[in-house]
């Protein structure tokens, strides 16, 4: 097997000084192969968020070495990280984070934007993202005119436009209903099958239940490592439903095409 | 990342608060007009001053007694010479025309309170001057209809007169008063010509003044005495000095005098050179005021563009999450600030254009170029200066800071 898209050893990071001194991780190790889907998981204040930022290049480590597709993180200056935080890293958050007053269109080309890739080039991937995340006939709205589930499918789309070797998402379902949850999930499992590396971190056990790959941090460190599935082949929802009998994908309506309640909003918490 | 795109997002971003742009661009826009209205009020003052000197005649060194105390042409009868002073005479200004840098010289009295009338309407002319034709020219004095009087009227000392529009139109009204007669204390006089209207500069109405003969006006009016003043005019503009350098040795020589001399020069240039250097000042202090202003604009740019950067703090943590270069944050920032000086600038200029076309206190600016040149430099330098705080503020920001921003 190649190198792996993440390796973390033994990462330290510690906020405050003295007394009010917080550890919020003690010493993470962890690879992420290639095609890997990784949770993780873990209650409230038990550093999932802090190794988030991270893995997302967003925060720096206080110990420890961080590699991505081989590159030393911390060797790296704030120019070139933010150069592979455009590259590498797909991130979506939990309360969604598009840029208001922008289309959805604008919102999922602005990462290309900042990598210098042309205006028809730029376009043409977009509209594909979108297309992927099932919101080909809503491109042109503003994120205060779709709901939340469709708001994070923009974010999603956003991520993956720039075909980031690395998807994060944190807590991407913690503010949506559960139909739109089941929404962004069936897209993060059709990534995962299309080979894309994906680290979720989640508290819920459904969403953990369709990654390849569970990590269970508490206080800071890791205190369960399970597979649910090889690191190559569909993630295990997907390869349950193909195993099954049709009607297909009968966990779930099929995206995008009769998505009825992403048209009510007021069921959903929205961002902001 | 170019360029382009940059200023797309910066016009989103401007857009995005309409109201809050437009009103920081008033600011900009209220400081770059003062300053180029009030330039160009400066400029114009200044201009129709010098115009008013110039009207008093071009390159003439006015020579006047210095015992007397009186202004430049004044009248020196009344007052009693000082000792050893001596009067300005007729031989003195015939002396004066022997020299090189010297065109022509006009020798003037004056006659105080001089009354004339005419039919029963009479009028106290302000000014009542004996003198040569060379006068004419050189006090830059044109006659509107009539003519002016010649040397041959001076040497047989003919009772004939030129009038300003002031003493015509007081004496004969609507009537045209050529080849009419008027007398001043009693002494008739026929009138020649009438002059162009000069208009007034400052207290003095240039208008209310009859020209008449130097020897007719001293027969009837103030006798044979002294003058009141030489009027003298230089070969050309390069030449006053060296007049007045002539002038000062010869008259020094004649009437024998050392450190102080019993005579002043009053020399139309370096007057003209003083009061430009006044209102040159003038017009500083106007333009300093309205910078004021402008500086006041460009620290309302700093504080909106703030503001701005503390709003949308969570916007740059997105934008640096999704992997925006320092350079891409500043650059956004640097050219909001930049284009809310850039169009407070521009319309200020336009603003400043139409103001210029009125007149503005009776004075009718004269748009400098320089100043709009400055004034839209300024502007944009501002943008640049005062948006670099914020715009840093918002680059530097950690990702994860901007996006915990609440």
């Amino acid at each position: 097997m190649s190198a792996p898209v993440l390796r973390v050893e033994n990462l330290v990071k510690t906020y405050g000084e003295g007394d009010a001194q917080v550890r919020a991780l003690r010493g993470v190790s962890l690879d992420v192969e290639h095609g890997d889907y990784v949770a993780i998981m873990g209650v409230s204040g038990s550093g999932k968020s802090t190794l988030m930022n991270i893995l997302g290049c967003l925060d720096v480590p206080s110990e420890g070495r961080y590699l991505i597709d081989g590159t030393n993180v911390g060797s790296l200056d704030e120019h070139q990280l933010a150069v592979l935080r455009n590259r590498k890293i797909g991130f979506v958050f939990q309360s969604f984070n598009l840029i208001p007053r922008m289309s959805a269109l604008a919102n999922v080309e602005l990462p290309l934007t900042y990598g210098g890739v042309g205006t028809a080039e730029r376009r043409a991937r977009a509209l594909d993202a979108l297309a992927r995340v099932g919101l080909a006939d809503r491109v042109h709205h503003d994120p205060n005119e779709l709901s939340g589930g469709q708001q994070q499918r923009v974010a999603v789309a956003r991520a993956l436009v720039t075909a980031p070797a690395l998807l994060l998402a944190d807590e991407p379902t913690g503010n949506l209903d559960t139909m739109s949850t089941r929404d962004v999930l069936d897209i993060m499992d059709q990534l995962s099958e299309s080979g894309r590396t994906i680290v979720i971190i989640t508290h819920e056990d459904d969403v953990a239940a369709h990654a390849k790959r569970v990590i269970r941090l508490v206080d800071g460190e890791i205190v369960e490592d399970r597979r649910h599935a090889p690191v190559e082949g569909p993630p295990p929802r997907l390869a349950s439903q193909t195993s099954a009998p049709l009607p297909g994908i009968g966990s779930g309506p099929p995206r995008g095409a009769g998505g009825d309640h992403d048209e009510e909003p007021a069921s959903e918490v929205r961002a902001r | 990342m170019n360029q382009l795109e940059i200023l797309r997002f910066a016009l989103r971003g401007l857009a995005a608060n309409k109201l809050r742009s437009a009103l920081t661009t008033l600011g900009i826009l209220i400081g770059v007009a003062a300053v180029i209205l009030l330039v160009a009020v400066g400029e114009g003052s200044s201009q129709s001053i010098q115009r008013n000197i110039q009207r008093l005649g071009s390159n003439t060194l006015t020579i006047s007694p210095s015992f007397s105390g009186g202004g430049p042409g004044g009248g020196g009868q009344g007052s009693g010479p000082r000792t050893q002073a001596r009067p300005l005479t007729l031989q003195d200004a015939k002396a004066l025309t022997e020299l090189p840098s010297v065109k022509s010289v006009s020798p003037v009295v004056n006659a105080n309170a001089a009354t004339a009338v005419h039919e029963g309407a009479s009028h106290a002319v302000g000014q009542l001057v004996g003198t040569y034709p060379s006068y004419f020219e050189a006090t830059n004095k044109q006659v509107a209809s009539g003519t002016y009087f010649v040397n041959d009227d001076v040497r047989a000392a003919r009772k004939v007169m030129v009038i300003g529009q002031t003493v015509a139109e007081e004496l004969f009204g609507q009537a045209n008063p050529i080849g009419r007669q008027l007398s001043v204390s009693g002494v008739p006089f026929t009138v020649v010509g009438v002059l162009k209207e000069s208009g007034s500069s400052g207290m003095q109405d240039a208008d209310d003044v009859a020209i008449a003969p130097l020897p007719a006006v001293q027969q009837s009016l103030t006798g044979f005495g002294s003058l009141g003043s030489i009027v003298v005019q230089a070969t050309g503009a390069t030449a006053t000095e060296s007049a007045q350098a002539e002038v000062t040795a010869l008259l020094n020589q004649r009437h024998g005098v050392g450190a102080t001399p019993d005579y002043r020069i009053l020399n139309q240039a370096a007057l003209q050179e003083t009061v430009s250097a006044a209102t040159g000042t003038f017009t500083v202090l106007l333009g300093a005021v309205a910078a004021i202003s402008l500086l006041v604009g460009g620290i309302g740019i700093t504080n909106i563009m703030l503001v701005t950067v503390t709003e949308r703090t969570r916007e740059i943590g997105i934008r640096k999450a999704i992997g925006a270069p320092r350079g891409a944050i500043l650059g956004q920032f640097l050219m909001e600030a930049t284009l809310l000086s850039l169009v407070g600038g521009l319309s200020g200029v336009l603003i400043a254009f139409l103001g210029t076309r009125f007149t503005i206190a009776g004075i009718e600016p004269v748009l400098v170029p320089s100043s709009v040149a400055l004034a839209l430099g300024v502007s944009i330098g501002i943008g640049l200066f005062f948006g670099s705080y914020p715009a840093n503020r918002a680059a530097k920001l950690r990702p994860i800071q901007a996006l915990r921003h609440e």
